[in-house]
């Protein structure tokens, strides 16, 4: 069998050769230079860009109309709202770039193909032209950068104290996640990789007080709906990325360092399920750092819930130190 | 017999230890194609898993062999294949293969010099290059796999045997191959920048320089300038994990152990690596610029329009690259400050490259464009440039990066923005180049069939990651089967492979033209574009000092093109006026 493949692609070879030694004989018999471009071609190469101008929009309109329904549903944590805004207001401004300037690439492609009866204009310079295009795009950068560095100011700043809030640790290590709640005090106990024992994989520190209370638990997480999260990361091994689509929200976990990450969840799972029609939908935190063999399969499923609900399902839950 | 050591001895200087500037680029582009070659393969094979995951493949089997029990790739293997894939495609043929040729030829041709500034040194360039391409393939052959954890290699993932089979020799072989390779790219970039320096002939003042040559400096600069920082990065990691040190570790538990690592930081290696990896981009992407902007305007038989905004966008790009490379690490854990610094810096370099785009768009308005596979091929790189270059308004928004940071959005933005304007743009150039590369001419239906199958593909392959990355498909991922929201994106993937295939297919074309014309076929003319520069007055045969007699002077810029008088004549009765060509009396130089 390979060796059959071998002898067709050596005939494959032999048989593209000869046949450009036959075209380059060809034209030389016509006294043509086989590596010029005739004026005809040229022109065909023009009508092609430009053909190929409308093949290219036609396949990106298709691919919004077949795969829109794909995207992720509406945000389900109240900065992805103000995420989504951003982004939307960034495509209204980089959808006419991109569909103009190839307009304008591929129809100049079309109109100024090589003629012999025609001269190129002498045309090398001309300030205003380079002001306008300095000037119009940093315009518009002004005003992305300016809402985007609010928004990720916003995003970015820790809960208060004082403001009622959950707050959870997420431990990440190959290939699975471990979420622990601060419990009644609201402190999350001191952990460290060294007090690795046994049943304490993530190595909490038992003799902290702050530790007993700490709720810990695979699987899946539970979030109250509209009570702001403070979430703090941590990694046992390699970098993992904490990723929740559905709430546009991800943080890096790092070996030796916390990392925090907050969000307000705004819609439980129950009315998502209604909103994207499907009965099993479930929102994901999922690893998106490249960390091992397994990377492609690091999952915990997250409930959103009512506050009642979300209360019952922590009271189910043992503490560490049970 | 003394004579038959002579021809021993003359072959062995004249095509291996060659220290010519031009047997020394045909070198860098041989290689560099070679292994450009087994990166597309990869590629292939991954794609293969990702549009049929899961299904048992005959070829793959084949060429991964115990990598692919039944035909079926091993998902650390699935990684190891990613990340040859990365390092293979931006370091050995972006950055070597791309400026090692282009910069090597075009350097001592365009600005008049009979060779480099140190013609050994340039020939340790390669022979370093070569070595370092050596070592990265033997990685592919040890226990354990090639490196698996990214071309970014983060620790400690990379750091650690444990947590990855790549990460043991495999990885070590890594970090010795890119140190070689590194002083490689030192020693070119610091020979490039003296030769332009120093070596220009009479009257090729820096405002006469072909934009190629400033491309090449200012990328050779960025290089000299960011390279030893990867270098510093590579030996500390090679000190954690050979030595015991711990730089990058800290507070590890892995394989039932918790290791002695305490006090250093991943993050530090991440700010060390993208002081790097983002002028990296640029590295690879100025020559590809420079290449092109010399193609349009000859092949559109006009100047460049705005040649001095042209370089001053160069070298706004090349200062801001050095001051964004926070933007790879929103959301690492960095300081959020330091996050709206970046944003602020990363959307500025939009300016520059729009400028860069609309003076390529009137460059070609009203000409009279000739369609060479060159051409052809330079206005694939505008595209691309555009298409990919928008999207990074999304990814360098710090506030937007975190809903699609790491996901194939991210796969999709800097392959068509950096992967495919880089190679457009070397394509270009060897198009272009091909006569004063090996004296004969490319095949021009040929190179037209292998533009028209590259450009559609490799949209069809990168263009519907954007949606996926709305879906927020993450990266690096050896299958999406596992999560069901992600079962409706299998048909994507299964289109976006076939569309690989019919890539790579393509590829095939070229490679088959580039071999038959470099051996069959037909002599070049001198000057078969009818360029302006400097290149074009040396003779098609090779010789080691590049003109016959003195070196030509130069009295005007390179972009007389269709330069008429005022009865709308051509001034010397053609449409272009080489650069060695004295000004006439009521002329003036550049582009007044």
């Amino acid at each position: 069998m390979t060796i059959l493949v071998v002898v067709a692609v050596i005939l494959v070879v032999i048989v593209g050769s000869q046949l450009l030694k036959i075209a380059e004989l060809r034209a030389a018999s016509k006294g043509e230079l086989i590596y010029e471009i005739t004026e005809k071609e040229g022109k065909l190469h023009g009508l092609t860009m430009f053909a190929g101008f409308f093949v290219f929009m036609g396949f990106f309109f298709w691919q919004m109309w077949a795969w829109y329904g794909l995207k992720l549903p509406v945000s389900a944590s109240t900065h992805g709202v103000d995420t989504d805004f951003l982004a939307n207001l960034t495509y209204v401004i980089i959808t006419p770039v991109f569909i103009l300037t190839h307009a304008v690439l591929l129809y100049f492609c079309f109109k100024y193909a090589y003629s012999s009866t025609r001269k190129a204009l002498f045309f090398s310079h001309s300030n205003k032209l380079e002001l306008i295009w300095t000037t119009v795009p940093s315009l518009a950068l002004t005003v992305l950068i300016l809402y985007g560095l609010t928004s990720w100011n916003s995003i970015m700043t820790p809960i208060p104290e004082e403001t009622d809030h959950v707050l959870i640790e997420v431990t990440g290590q190959q290939f699975t996640w471990t979420a622990r709640y601060a419990g009644e005090d609201k402190k999350l106990g001191r952990s460290h990789v060294t007090l690795i024992e046994g049943v304490n994989a993530t190595g909490v520190d038992a003799a902290d007080e702050n530790s007993k209370d700490d709720k810990l638990v695979k699987g899946e997480f539970h979030l109250p709906v509209n009570v702001p999260v403070q979430f703090v990361f941590r990694s046992l091994d390699a970098i993992h990325g904490a990723f929740m689509p559905h709430f546009r929200s991800q943080m890096n976990c790092v070996p030796g360092l916390k990392t925090q990450w907050n969000m307000v969840p705004t819609i439980t799972t129950e009315e998502m399920k209604k909103i994207t029609g499907n009965p099993d939908f479930n929102y994901v935190l999922m690893c998106n750092k490249i960390c091992g063999a397994a990377h492609y399969n690091m999952q915990m499923d997250i409930i959103v819930e009512s506050q009642e609900d979300y209360d019952k399902w922590l009271a189910e839950q043992k503490t560490f130190i049970e | 017999m003394s004579t038959h050591h002579h021809h021993a001895k003359d072959f062995l200087f004249t095509y291996v230890f060659s220290q010519d500037h031009k047997m020394i680029s045909k070198q860098f582009l041989v290689t560099g194609f070679l292994m450009g070659f087994l990166g597309l393969v990869m590629s292939t094979l991954f794609r293969l898993q990702l549009g049929w995951p899961g299904e048992s493949f005959e070829i793959v089997e084949l060429l991964m062999g115990s990598w692919a029990e039944d035909g079926v790739m091993a998902p650390d293997k699935y990684l190891a294949l990613v990340t040859m894939h990365g390092t293979i495609m931006v370091f050995f043929l972006l950055t070597a293969g791309l400026s090692g040729t282009f910069s090597n030829l075009l350097i001592p041709l365009q600005v008049g010099a009979r060779d480099m500034a140190s013609g050994f040194l340039n020939m340790l360039s390669y022979w370093f290059f070569f070595i370092s391409c050596m070592l990265m393939l033997a990685s592919l052959f040890v226990e354990g796999g090639a490196a698996s954890a990214g071309w970014t290699i983060y620790p400690p993932l990379s750091a650690l045997p444990q947590a990855i089979p790549g990460s043991g020799t495999g990885m070590t072989l890594w970090l010795v191959s890119m140190s070689v390779f590194i002083v490689s790219s030192l020693l070119g970039s610091l020979n490039y920048i003296v030769t332009i320096f120093n070596l220009r002939t009479k009257g090729m003042t820096f405002t006469r320089l072909p934009l190629t040559i400033w491309a090449f400096l200012l990328t050779a600069i960025l290089g000299v300038l960011s390279f030893p920082v990867l270098l510093a990065a590579a030996l500390l990691l090679v000190f954690d994990r050979s030595f015991g040190t711990s730089f990058y570790l800290s507070d590890i538990y892995i394989g039932g152990q918790v290791l002695d690592h305490s006090g250093g930081s991943p993050i530090l290696f991440e700010h060390l690596f993208w002081f790097l990896g983002h002028p990296e981009v640029y590295i690879v992407l100025l020559p590809a610029l420079g290449i092109t902007s010399e193609i349009i305007s000859t092949m559109s038989r006009k100047p460049i329009f705005g040649y001095r905004a042209m370089i001053g966008s160069m070298m706004a790009i090349a200062f801001l690259s050095f001051i964004v490379w926070g933007h790879h690490m929103f959301l690492t854990g960095m300081n959020p400050f330091l996050g709206s610094v970046f944003t602020f810096t990363t959307l500025l370099i939009a300016i520059p490259s729009a400028v860069k785009v609309f003076n390529y768009l009137t460059t070609l308005w009203k000409g009279n464009i000739v369609f060479t596979p060159a051409t052809l091929f330079s206005v694939g790189l505008v595209s691309t440039f555009i298409s990919g270059g928008v999207t990074g308004l999304i990814l360098g928004n710090s506030a937007l990066d975190i809903a699609v940071h790491d996901t194939y959005f991210v796969v999709g933005h800097f392959h068509i923005v950096m992967g495919l304007s880089a190679i457009f743009g070397m394509f270009a150039g060897v198009y272009h180049w091909f006569p004063k590369l090996f004296g004969r001419m490319m095949n021009n239906k040929l190179g037209t069939l292998h533009f028209w199958i590259s450009i559609i593909c490799a949209y069809g392959v990168f263009f519907p990651m954007h949606f996926l990355g709305f879906s927020g498909v993450p990266r690096r991922y050896y299958t999406n089967s596992e999560f069901p929201m992600f079962d409706d994106m299998l048909d994507i993937n299964t289109l976006i492979s076939m569309f690989a295939i019919g890539a790579f297919i393509g590829q095939l074309f070229f490679f088959f033209n580039f071999v038959y014309s470099a051996f069959r076929g037909p002599k070049a003319p001198q000057n078969p574009w009818k360029g302006n520069s400097l290149e074009w007055t040396s003779p098609v045969e090779h010789f080691h000092g590049n003109w016959y007699g003195e070196i030509p002077h130069v009295y005007r810029w390179p972009y007389d093109y269709s330069k008429v008088n005022a009865q709308g004549e051509y001034v010397y009765g053609e449409d272009f006026i080489p650069q060695t060509t004295p000004l006439g009396e009521d002329e003036k130089d550049g582009g007044h």
